[in-house]
C-alpha cells in the first residue's frame, strides 16, 4: 500500500500536538487534521508565532474567535433520558476549536494527578451508581512523561509547596509567576483555616523559555489566546513537529469518518476547507479531538462498542465568591496564582458528612483562588439604568469581588453518555454530539461540605458578603467545565474498556486515543497536563512500532 | 452616518441606550457611541473585511503596533455563520442546516417597533416603562450596550475610552503588561 504519511493525527490541541511532536522525533511522518482556523503558528515558517490573538474582551468572549461556532456546530443536552430527545441546542461545553485546541484558552493551570487518583476503586472502594475504577496504570507508569511534559511546555511552579503533592523526580523548570494580590489575601486566610495554598503549577512562562518570552499578567488569560505566547501549551510541542520537516498541518479541514479494513484503520475520510469530501491513507490513525469530539468521531465512524460515549466525566465547579473591602484587582495577573489541594483527600469530616448523604466517601477537588477580571462580563451582570454607573463605579462583582473555584471530582456514571443526535445537524450535515448528563450526588454532597468551608475561609478574608454558585447547578444544568473525559474509557478487559493502556483501541489496535477520553475517572485537577503525559507514553509507544503495519 | 439602521430608528437605539447606561458626571452610552457600535456590528458585512473580529496583536495604546484596526477575513463557513446570525436565515437553504434562524438584524427591528416611533419624543420615565415592558429585546440591546461601551474602541463604541475610563479600567495593555509589583501589591 502506498501512503504519504506514517500517520494520521486528528486535531491539533494538547494531545495531537504532542502526538505530532513525539512521532516526528522519532522520524514518523504525520498529517495533522484541524476542523477549526490557525490563528497560532505561521505554517510556511513554524518559527514564527502568528499575531491573531489579542486583549479582546468582544472577540474571545461573545464572537466566538476561537471557535466552535455554536450556529455551525450546535451541541445539544439533556439530563436524562425522559427529557426526551434534548432540552439545549447550541453551546454545550465548546473546548475550543482552533489549531491548539484547548490549550489556546486556558490559563495553562497544569498539575499532576496524585497517586491515588490512579487507584480510586482500590483506595477509597465502589460507589453505588457509579463506575469507579482503577487506571490500568499506576502514577509511576507515567511520571516521567510527567516530567517531560513539564519541560516540553515549561510549566513554573514550586516543587516544595503542596504537601499532598504526588513524588516527583525533579524540581519545575521555571520558578512560579509574581502572586496575585488577592491571592496573597485569600491564600493568607485559608492557611489560617490550617490548608496548604500554594503557587499553581502553571504552564505560563516566568521568565524567557523555549525561544517564548515570560508572561508579563496582561490579565486576559483564562478564555484568551495570549497575544506574545507566553502560554506553553501546545504551541511549543507543535512547532518542534513542524519544525522537524515531517508534520504537515490542514486548519479547517473536518474528519468524517475513520475507514477500516480487516479490523485495522487504513486512512480517513475528511472534508476540506473548500467543501470537498477526501480521503488520506496512513499506517495510523491518531485520535486527539478531545472528550466530546473523539467518540462522536468513533460514533460517525461505525465503531459499535457499547461503551464508547459513556461515562462522561465533567468537573464539578464549586464558586464561592464574596466581596472584599479592598480593590482586589483580578485584571492584574495570570488569573489564578495560588490553588489549595486540602479538599480532594477525605478526612474524618468529610467522611462523616458522605455517610450522613448516603455515600462511602466523596472528595472535592483542587480549588483555584481567583476572581472575574473583565467588565463586559460584569456590565452584564449589573442593573442597567440610574444605579448601572454606581454599580460599576464601586465594582462589587470585578475588582471587589474574589473567592474560590473548586474542580470537583466527577464521578463516572454510565448513564451520563455523549451520543449523536437523532436530529440536530452541524453546517457540514452530520449529526450533532449529544451530552446526556446529570452529576451524582456524590459531586453535590461534597460541593454542599467543602463550599460551607470556603464561604467560611472567605469571611475571615474579610469578606463582606459571600455567595456559592455551582455548575452544573439550578441556574444552568449544562456544566461549563471544558474539562471533559472517560468517553473512551481504558482498561485491561475489552468487556468494560474501549481501549488499552496505550490509548488502542482493543477493537482496531492501530487507532490510538492521544487526549483525555481514555481517564477511567477523572480526579479533581484539570486533565491538560496528564494527557499530554498520557501522549508522551503512549505515542512513545506506538512510534517504538514503526513500520509494524507495513 | 449609520450603516444599517435609518438615521430615525439609530435616534431610538441612542435614546433607548442613554437610559440602560446614562450620562450623569462622567459620559454614558452617548457619549461612548454605543448605538454607532450596534449599527456597525448589525452592519458588519457592508465593511471589507467584515467587522467581526478585531485583529492582533496589540492596540498600539501600550506600544507595538495599531493591529486592532486591522479586522480578520473570514473564511466560508465563518461568513456562513455570521450571516445567518445578523441577517437571518431568510428562507436561503444553505443557511437552514437546523431550520430557519431569525437574525439579529430581524429582531432589532420589531424590538424597535415594540419601543414606539415616538420613543424619543417621550420622558425618561415612559421610556423606561416600555424598555421594562419588553424585557426580551432589551435584554440583547442591554448585552450590545456593554458591549459598545466597555468592549475594544475598534468595533466602533467606547470612544475616547470613555467606558474604561470612569471604572479605571486599563483595557487592552499588551505589550507592556502590569509588573510584579503592581499585581502582587494592593
Amino acid at each position: 500500500m502506498t501512503r504519504d504519511f506514517d500517520a494520521i493525527i486528528v486535531g491539533s490541541g494538547p494531545g495531537g500536538s504532542t502526538a505530532a511532536d513525539v512521532l516526528t522525533a522519532a522520524g514518523w511522518s504525520v498529517v495533522v487534521f484541524e476542523k477549526g482556523r490557525n490563528h497560532l503558528i505561521d505554517l510556511d515558517d513554524p518559527r514564527r508565532l502568528a499575531e491573531d490573538f489579542s486583549n479582546d474582551e468582544i472577540k474571545f468572549m461573545f464572537r466566538h474567535f476561537l471557535g466552535p461556532d455554536p450556529l455551525l456546530e450546535p451541541r445539544t443536552f439533556r439530563r436524562h433520558d425522559g427529557e426526551g430527545d434534548r432540552i439545549r441546542i447550541g453551546q454545550v461545553n465548546n473546548v475550543p476549536s482552533t489549531v491548539g485546541g484547548g490549550g489556546t484558552h486556558a490559563d495553562g493551570k497544569t498539575p499532576r494527578f496524585r497517586e491515588e487518583d490512579f487507584r480510586v476503586l482500590s483506595e477509597w472502594g465502589p460507589v453505588e451508581g457509579a463506575a469507579v475504577a482503577d487506571w490500568p496504570i499506576a502514577y509511576g507508569d507515567l511520571e516521567p512523561a510527567y516530567a517531560e511534559a513539564e519541560r516540553l511546555i515549561g510549566v513554573a511552579g514550586d516543587a516544595g509547596a503542596n504537601p499532598f503533592a504526588a513524588w516527583r523526580s525533579g524540581p519545575y523548570p521555571m520558578p512560579p509567576g509574581a502572586p496575585m494580590y488577592g491571592a496573597l489575601v485569600s491564600s493568607a486566610a485559608a492557611a489560617e483555616m490550617g490548608w496548604h495554598p500554594y503557587p499553581a503549577p502553571t504552564a505560563v512562562n516566568s521568565v524567557p523559555y523555549d525561544d517564548r518570552p515570560a508572561c508579563n499578567n496582561c490579565g486576559f488569560c483564562a478564555f484568551f489566546g495570549c497575544p506574545i505566547h507566553a502560554k506553553g501549551d501546545p504551541v511549543a510541542s507543535l512547532r518542534r513537529a513542524l519544525m522537524s520537516g515531517r508534520a504537515e498541518l490542514r486548519p479547517e479541514t473536518f474528519v468524517s469518518r475513520i475507514l477500516v479494513s480487516n479490523g485495522r484503520a487504513t486512512g480517513v475520510e475528511y472534508i476540506d476547507a473548500s467543501g470537498t469530501t477526501r480521503e488520506e491513507r496512513a499506517g495510523h490513525v491518531v485520535l486527539a479531538a478531545g472528550g466530546l469530539e473523539t467518540p462522536r468521531l468513533l460514533l460517525l465512524s461505525g465503531f459499535d462498542h457499547p461503551l464508547i460515549g459513556r461515562n462522561v466525566m465533567f468537573h464539578f465547579q464549586t464558586y464561592v465568591l464574596g466581596k472584599l473591602p479592598m480593590r482586589v484587582h483580578p485584571h492584574k495577573g495570570r488569573s489564578v496564582t495560588h490553588v489549595h489541594d486540602d479538599h480532594l483527600v477525605p478526612d474524618d469530616e468529610s467522611l462523616t458528612a458522605a455517610r450522613a448523604a448516603g455515600l462511602p466517601w466523596f472528595k472535592g477537588g483542587m480549588v483555584e483562588h481567583a476572581g472575574p477580571a473583565h467588565p463586559i462580563v460584569e456590565a452584564r451582570f449589573s442593573p442597567w439604568g440610574a444605579t448601572h454607573k454606581d454599580t460599576m463605579r464601586r465594582s462589587e462583582m470585578r475588582e471587589h469581588l474574589w473567592g474560590f473555584c473548586m474542580q470537583g471530582e466527577d464521578l463516572p456514571q454510565p448513564t451520563n453518555r455523549v451520543d449523536l443526535d437523532p436530529s440536530v445537524r452541524d453546517v457540514r450535515g452530520f449529526p450533532s454530539l449529544r451530552v446526556t448528563y446529570r452529576p451524582h450526588r456524590h459531586e453535590e454532597a461534597a460541593s454542599a461540605h467543602y463550599g460551607a468551608k470556603l464561604q467560611a475561609c472567605l469571611k475571615l478574608a474579610g469578606a463582606e458578603w459571600s455567595l456559592v454558585h455551582t455548575s452544573p447547578g439550578p441556574v444552568d444544568p449544562v456544566p461549563i467545565s471544558r474539562h471533559v473525559a472517560g468517553t473512551v474509557r481504558m482498561g485491561t478487559d475489552p468487556e468494560t474498556s474501549v481501549c488499552d493502556e496505550w490509548g488502542r483501541l482493543h477493537d482496531v489496535p492501530n487507532v490510538v486515543v492521544a487526549d483525555s477520553s481514555p481517564f477511567p475517572t477523572g480526579a479533581g485537577y484539570g486533565p491538560t497536563l496528564t494527557l499530554v503525559a498520557l501522549a508522551i507514553r503512549n505515542i512513545g509507544k506506538l512510534a517504538g512500532t514503526r513500520g509494524a503495519a507495513d | 452616518m449609520p450603516v444599517f439602521f435609518s438615521d430615525e430608528e439609530l435616534a431610538v437605539v441612542e435614546a433607548a441606550c442613554a437610559r440602560l447606561i446614562p450620562t450623569d458626571e462622567d459620559p454614558g452610552a452617548t457619549e461612548a457611541g454605543v448605538a454607532h457600535y450596534i449599527d456597525g456590528f448589525l452592519g458588519a458585512f457592508s465593511f471589507d473585511p467584515p467587522r467581526i473580529w478585531a485583529g492582533g496583536a496589540f492596540s498600539g495604546r501600550f506600544g507595538g503596533s495599531a493591529g486592532f484596526a486591522s479586522f480578520h477575513h473570514l473564511t466560508p463557513l465563518d461568513e456562513l455563520a455570521w450571516r445567518t446570525r445578523i441577517e437571518g436565515s431568510a428562507g436561503r437553504p444553505e443557511r437552514e442546516w437546523n431550520g430557519p434562524v431569525v437574525g439579529l438584524q430581524e429582531r432589532y427591528r420589531e424590538g424597535l417597533q415594540l419601543l414606539g416611533d415616538d420613543f424619543t419624543a417621550v420622558d425618561g420615565e415612559e421610556q423606561d416603562r416600555r424598555l421594562r415592558d419588553h424585557a426580551t429585546f432589551t435584554r440583547l440591546l442591554y448585552e450590545h450596550a456593554c458591549e459598545g461601551m466597555y468592549g475594544a474602541p475598534e468595533y466602533g463604541g467606547n470612544r475616547d475610552l470613555v467606558g474604561w475610563s470612569y471604572i479605571g479600567f486599563d483595557g487592552d495593555v499588551q505589550p507592556r503588561g502590569y509588573t510584579d509589583e503592581e499585581v502582587s501589591g494592593p
